[in-house]
C-alpha cells in the first residue's frame, strides 16, 4: 500500500462569483522515499492539492469530495486535533516565498525551536541543539550567530534553508516543496536543489515538488503529475513524461520552452490562446480550446484515465482513439476508419 | 579604475556607428548607512556595450547585480552618474534627449503593475502618440491605436476596455503596443516574459521577433532566464555586481564561456531533460551575492570564486578579448 493515496480529489473556492473548482478529480499515490513531481501553470491547481492534503486552505476554500488517507488513515473529515499531529511531524511543508513565511518579529532560533518543542516534546535546551543541528545540516554556517537573528538579516537563500530546516525538524515522511526555488536566483536555485537532494538521500523523506518549470524537475524526480485546469493530465515517470508525452498539453509545453543547447535560431512552438478561466469550466476537456488535435469528444466530456504504457497515465481522447484505431486494425483491416474520421477539428 | 579614453571593448569590425553605443556608464545610489551618513551603492559601475541595427543584446544576471538599472539608466530614466550613451552617433544629452525618448522605448517586467488601472487600453496605447504630438487629429489617433492593437495581436476594438479586463499575456502585448506607439528604432526589454505562465512566454517571444524583423527593431533583452535569453539574443553580456564580467556571442558564450562566473551560472540552468539533467555537472557556487554596498575589493566575483587568486583581491580586472569578439574581465584567463 502506498504510503499517500489520494483519490478522486475535489477542492472548490466558493467565491461571491461563483464555485471555482481548483482541483477536479485528482488521484495519484506517494511511495515511501520516492520524489514526486507536480507541474502545472498558475491555476492549475497544483498548490491546492497540496494545501488539501494539510488542509490549511484559506477561507473559502473546502475540500468537496474525494479521499486523502495517509499510511491508511483517512484525512479528510479528519477532526483539526487530528491534523495537527500529521502537520509539520508526519508532513511538512516550504512554501514559495521564503521572505514572507518566516515571522519577521521573532528570530530564526526562537522559530525553529517553538517548532521543535511542539511536535517533539523536547524541552528547552533540547530544542536549542537539535535547532543548531538542523542548521548545520541544511549548509548554514555560524550556526549559533544565525540562531539570534532575524528573518530580514538573512538573503533569499539562506531563508529557504532556514525554512527547510524547520521542516525537516521532526523529520517528516512527506516534504511537500511548494515553489521551493521560484523565488530564488539561479545559482541559489541550484544551491537548494543540491540541498534537498542530499537530505533525501540522507533521511530517505518522500518529496512532493511542485513547480512550474519542468527543468527543475527533470533531474530529480521518480515520477512526474502534469496538472491543467485542476485536472491531470498525465502521471508517469519523468523519463516517459520528458519523452515520450502522451497528453497535448505535455506536448505543448515541451515545444514551446527554448533549447538551451540547440545552436540553430529555431522558432519556438507556443500553445495558442490563454489559459481557461476557472469559474466557467467546459463539460469537455479543459485544454480542447487551446488544443490544435481537439476533436468534436472533447468538448463534449473528459476523457478517462488511461494507461498508456505500464508506467504512465494520460487523460486525452487522443490516446482513446488510437487506442481504438489499434485495435480495429488488429482485428480486422474493413473495420478500420479512414484516415482522419472522427478526428475531424473542432 | 577606468580609463576614460577606453574605447567599448566591441568597437572593432563594425561599420561607422552602432545604433546604441554605451561608455562607460556608472549609476550610484546615495544610501543612508546611519545618522547623517550616505555610502554609495555602485548599482552600475563602468559598463560599456554596443548594439547594432536590428540586433539583439542579451544581458543576464542574477537579481541586484544592475541589469536593469542598465537598462533604466541607458533611456535615461535615471540619469547616469557618469559616463556616455550615444543614439545613432549622436550623444544623449538634453537637447538630443526629446527625440531620444520617441526612438527608444521601454517594455517594463510587471504587465499588472505597469499598466495604469485608470486609464482605457486605447489611452494607454495612445500616450507616446500623445506625448510626442505624432498625430494630427483624434481620428487618426484612433486609427493608429487600432493598427498598434492589431500589431501585437489584439482586436482593435477592445481599445476602450480597461487593463484589468485582460490576462497577464495580453497585459503584455499591449505594454508592447505602446513601446511601439512612437515608432522606436530601439527598445529595451526588461525581463518581459518572467511574469507570464510557461506556455505564453514563447507566444510573447515570437512576437518579439516578428516585430523586430518587421519594423527592423534592436532589443536590449533583459532577462534572467538564459535558454530564453540564448534564444532571443545574437549576443549576450552578463553581468555580477555592477560589473559586465562576459560578452560575447550566444552560440559562444554558451560553447565556451571563460569567466568562472558565467560557467556556474551555465550549468546552473535547470534542462528540461531528465537524463542530461542526471548527468550535468552541476558547479554549486558557494555562498551569496555580497551585498553592493559592502563590494568586496578588487574583482565582485572572487568571494565566490574557485580560482581565486592574491591578484583577484588587489585589482578589478579589465574587460578584454580573449577571442575574436569575446571579452571577459578575470585575472586567470
Amino acid at each position: 500500500m502506498a504510503m499517500l493515496e489520494v483519490k478522486d480529489l475535489h477542492t472548490s473556492f466558493f467565491t461571491p462569483a461563483g464555485e471555482v473548482k481548483a482541483v477536479n478529480g485528482v488521484s495519484f499515490e506517494l511511495d515511501e522515499g520516492k520524489v514526486l513531481g507536480i507541474v502545472g501553470e498558475s491555476g492549475s491547481g497544483k498548490s491546492v492539492t497540496a494545501y488539501s492534503i494539510l488542509q490549511i486552505l484559506t477561507h473559502p476554500g473546502k475540500i468537496v469530495s474525494g479521499s486523502i488517507k495517509f499510511r491508511g488513515k483517512e484525512l479528510v473529515g479528519a477532526g483539526e486535533s487530528e491534523m495537527r499531529k500529521i502537520r509539520g511531524n508526519k508532513i511538512s511543508i516550504i512554501f514559495q516565498d521564503p521572505m514572507t513565511s518566516l515571522n519577521p518579529v521573532y528570530t530564526v532560533g526562537n522559530q525553529l525551536m517553538e517548532a521543535i518543542m511542539l511536535h517533539t516534546g523536547r524541552n528547552h535546551e533540547q530544542a536549542r541543539e537539535r535547532a543548531l543541528e538542523m542548521l548545520g545540516l541544511v549548509g548554514i554556517s555560524e550556526t549559533k550567530k544565525r540562531m539570534k537573528q532575524y528573518p530580514f538579516e538573512l538573503s533569499g537563500g539562506m531563508r529557504q534553508r532556514v525554512m527547510i530546516a524547520m521542516a525537516l525538524a521532526c523529520e517528516p515522511d512527506i516534504l511537500i516543496a511548494d515553489e521551493p526555488t521560484t523565488a530564488l536566483d539561479v545559482t541559489i536555485q541550484a544551491q537548494i536543489l543540491e540541498l534537498m537532494q542530499d537530505l533525501q538521500k540522507k533521511l530517505g523523506m518522500a518529496i512532493i515538488m511542485i513547480t512550474h518549470d519542468l527543468g527543475v524537475i527533470a533531474g530529480m524526480c521518480d515520477e512526474v503529475i502534469i496538472m491543467y485546469a485542476g485536472g491531470i493530465c498525465e502521471r508517469g515517470t519523468a523519463d516517459s513524461i520528458f519523452y515520450h508525452p502522451h497528453h497535448e498539453y505535455t506536448k505543448g509545453l515541451l515545444r514551446s520552452i527554448p533549447n538551451i543547447d540547440n545552436d540553430e535560431k529555431e522558432r519556438l512552438v507556443p500553445i495558442s490562446g490563454t489559459p481557461i478561466d476557472l469559474l466557467r469550466l467546459p463539460p469537455g476537456c479543459p485544454f480542447a480550446p487551446r488544443c490544435e488535435r481537439a476533436m468534436k469528444i472533447c468538448l463534449e466530456g473528459r476523457a478517462e484515465e488511461m494507461w498508456v504504457s505500464d508506467d504512465h497515465i494520460a487523460a486525452c481522447w487522443i490516446n482513446v482513439w488510437e487506442a481504438a484505431q489499434r485495435e480495429a486494425a488488429a482485428g480486422g483491416a474493413q473495420a478500420r476508419p479512414a484516415h482522419g474520421e472522427g478526428g475531424a477539428n473542432a | 579604475m577606468s580609463n576614460e579614453n577606453t574605447r567599448p571593448v566591441d568597437m572593432e569590425n563594425r561599420s561607422e556607428h552602432p545604433l546604441v553605443e554605451v561608455r562607460n556608464l556608472k549609476e550610484y545610489f546615495p544610501i543612508t548607512t546611519g545618522f547623517l551618513r550616505t555610502t554609495m551603492l555602485k548599482a552600475v559601475d563602468d559598463v560599456s556595450f554596443t548594439i547594432g541595427r536590428a540586433e539583439t543584446l542579451g544581458l543576464v544576471g542574477e537579481s541586484g547585480c544592475g541589469k536593469t538599472t542598465v537598462g533604466r539608466t541607458l533611456l535615461h530614466l535615471y540619469k547616469p552618474t557618469g559616463g556616455e550613451v550615444f543614439f545613432d552617433g549622436k550623444k544623449v544629452a538634453k537637447d538630443t534627449l526629446r527625440e531620444f525618448r520617441r526612438r527608444a522605448q521601454m517594455v517594463f517586467q510587471d504587465p499588472y503593475s505597469s499598466l495604469n488601472p485608470r486609464m482605457t487600453v486605447g489611452d494607454i496605447v495612445a500616450e507616446p502618440i500623445d506625448v510626442h504630438g505624432l498625430c494630427k487629429n483624434k481620428h487618426e489617433r484612433s486609427e493608429r491605436v487600432h493598427d498598434l492593437l492589431q500589431t501585437v495581436g489584439i482586436s482593435g476594438e477592445q481599445a476602450s476596455r480597461y487593463a484589468h479586463e485582460f490576462s497577464g499575456g495580453q497585459r503584455q502585448r499591449i505594454g508592447i503596443a505602446r513601446a511601439l506607439a512612437s515608432n522606436p528604432e530601439f527598445i529595451v526589454c526588461d525581463e518581459p516574459v518572467s511574469a507570464l505562465d510557461v506556455s505564453i512566454q514563447a507566444q510573447v517571444i515570437n512576437m518579439l521577433e516578428d516585430l523586430q524583423e518587421r519594423f527592423h527593431l534592436s532589443y536590449l533583452f533583459i532577462a534572467h532566464d538564459l535558454s530564453v535569453v540564448k534564444h532571443i539574443s545574437q549576443r549576450i553580456a552578463v553581468m555580477y555586481l555592477g560589473k559586465m564580467v562576459e560578452l560575447a556571442s550566444s552560440v559562444e558564450l554558451h560553447r565556451h564561456p571563460v569567466h568562472p562566473y558565467t560557467i556556474s551560472l551555465l550549468s546552473a540552468v535547470p534542462m528540461p531533460d531528465p537524463q542530461k539533467a542526471r548527468a550535468a555537472h552541476r558547479i554549486v557556487l558557494q555562498g551569496d551575492v555580497p551585498s553592493p554596498i559592502h563590494m568586496p575589493s578588487g574583482c565582485p566575483f572572487r568571494t565566490r570564486c574557485n580560482r581565486a587568486t592574491a591578484e583577484c583581491a588587489q585589482s578589478c580586472p579589465p574587460m578584454r578579448e580573449v577571442s575574436p569578439n569575446h571579452f571577459a574581465a578575470c585575472h586567470n584567463l
